[in-house]
């Protein structure tokens, strides 16, 4: 399939993205890596009038050490996070999770700012954004503005952007302390979407763990947290039993799907398995 | 319309394109590189990949007009001189194909893969070819076929 005629604009600059979406009005359509764009075209289930390519925006590329956060430009390729030393270093469940999205083609094209944008309830990083306690600058017409992540994700591919904002910077908190992470994801295939994943970042102090950042992944039409279960972990015995007790409320307040891939009963006991064994992982168990 | 500028396996074009023109379709209808084939058309399949400014991408999925100034390589651009590049060579000579159809894609994503990892375990290539759909082999071959290219790869720049 092709997709339907449109017009086509590749600003340099934010500030004349901004302006090429404010003349687009309301059918204009802001194209990231397009790995999810361009599919969605192909089909005619999206048929904007036009399209503003950030792919030559440069100043929305690469991560910068921000003092107290690493600040991820939104046009920063999903192969680049993967290699990137500062997430490494400071956030190494964003890289983990973004080694599992779709394939090696896909990751070279696609964004991590496309990816939290376009909040898809089956996408591996706005779960991990919104455990992470990211928060999205967002530019418009006015000026900028900052939202936490648990603003962000409004409902089913749906964010706080307005039709004339752009996404152009996440910032990840560093965090302080003795962390441990890791990503537990279940699908079926290779390059498959997620059915469940959970996202696990656990401070560990005296053999216990002190605090925990739960995010789940397509339990419901937003990135949720698994708050039953960091209320849970606050304060237990970092072993096993702890773990798969807190592990049990993973589901709490989660409102997932039913639909060709799984029923929602047996998402909600994805749920709890996937965060025993992320929280296991994460403790370093 | 809107004119782009691109150079494709060393070659400089400059024509006129649609924006909604898929880049595989002008490859294809455009420039007659019916090397590079249409699989899927659902981004799964792989069998269109192209190597855009030197990294691997679908190229069902990325629009003619954003390759304008780039460097493009396809199956017909990777052998020198009349010489098959060595992954060609690899997949003739370990048999990594049957009916072929996603031959041109798992190569260009191999050479992809080999240049990342110059020598990827068996689970590491799996796991690198893991956007390049085979519906004969099994896979069994393309895997031998990417490690000795690989290690050939290697020999050639010691």
């Amino acid at each position: 399939m092709i997709p339907a005629a449109f017009g086509y604009v590749r600003p340099g600059t934010v500030d004349e993205a901004l302006r090429a979406l404010a003349d687009g009005g309301e059918d204009a359509k802001v194209l990231a890596g397009g790995q999810s764009l361009i599919p969605v075209m192909r089909l005619r289930l999206a048929a904007p009038s036009m399209v503003v390519d950030l792919t030559r925006v440069t100043e929305l590329r690469g991560v910068r050490d921000d003092g107290d956060a690493l600040a991820i430009g939104a046009m920063t390729t999903h192969s680049d996070v993967i290699s990137d030393p500062l997430i490494r270093e400071f956030a190494p469940l964003i890289a983990q999770a973004t080694e599992t999205v779709a394939d090696r083609q896909v990751r070279h094209r696609g964004t991590f700012g496309g990816a939290l944008a376009h909040a898809d309830p089956a996408g591996d990083l706005p779960a991990v954004a919104l455990a992470l306690d990211a928060e999205f600058v967002l530019a418009g017409p006015g000026g900028r503005r900052t939202v936490p992540a648990r603003d962000f994700f409004v409902d089913y591919l749906t964010t706080a952007l307005a039709e004339d904002e752009l996404l152009v910077e996440v910032r990840i908190p560093k965090l302080a302390g003795s962390w441990g992470m890791h990503y537990e994801k279940f699908n079926r295939v290779a390059q498959a979407w997620s059915i469940v994943a959970v996202a696990a970042a656990v401070r560990r102090e005296n053999g216990h763990i002190a605090e925990a950042r739960i995010g789940l992944t397509n339990m419901g039409p937003t990135p949720l947290r698994a708050t039953a279960t960091e209320q849970a972990l606050a304060g237990a015995d970092a072993g096993e039993a702890a773990i798969a007790e807190a592990a049990r409320h993973a589901a709490e307040g989660t409102a997932p799907s039913d639909d060709l891939n799984a029923r929602a009963d047996y998402r909600a006991h994805l749920a709890e398995v996937l965060t025993r064994r992320a929280v296991t992982a994460a403790v370093g168990l | 319309m809107t004119q782009i500028s691109v150079r494709v396996d060393g070659a400089s074009y400059t024509d006129e394109v649609e924006p909604r023109t898929l880049l595989v379709h002008y490859l294809r209808e455009q420039l007659g590189k019916v090397g590079t084939v249409v699989g899927c058309d659902t981004s799964n399949c792989g069998a269109c990949t192209v190597h855009l400014d030197g990294e691997a991408v679908k190229s069902c999925t990325v629009l003619a007009v954003q390759a304008a100034g780039s460097e493009v390589t396809t199956i017909e651009g990777i052998a020198q001189n009349g010489s098959l590049h060595p992954m060609q060579k690899a997949f003739h000579e370990l048999h990594g194909l049957q009916c072929g159809y996603c031959t041109p894609g798992m190569i260009m994503a191999s050479i992809d893969l080999v240049g990342d990892n110059p020598d990827p375990s068996e689970h590491e290539v799996r796991e690198g070819i893991e956007g390049n759909l085979c519906r004969c082999t099994g896979y069994q071959n393309i895997v031998r076929a990417v490690q000795q290219a690989a290690a050939e790869m290697r020999g050639a720049q010691a």
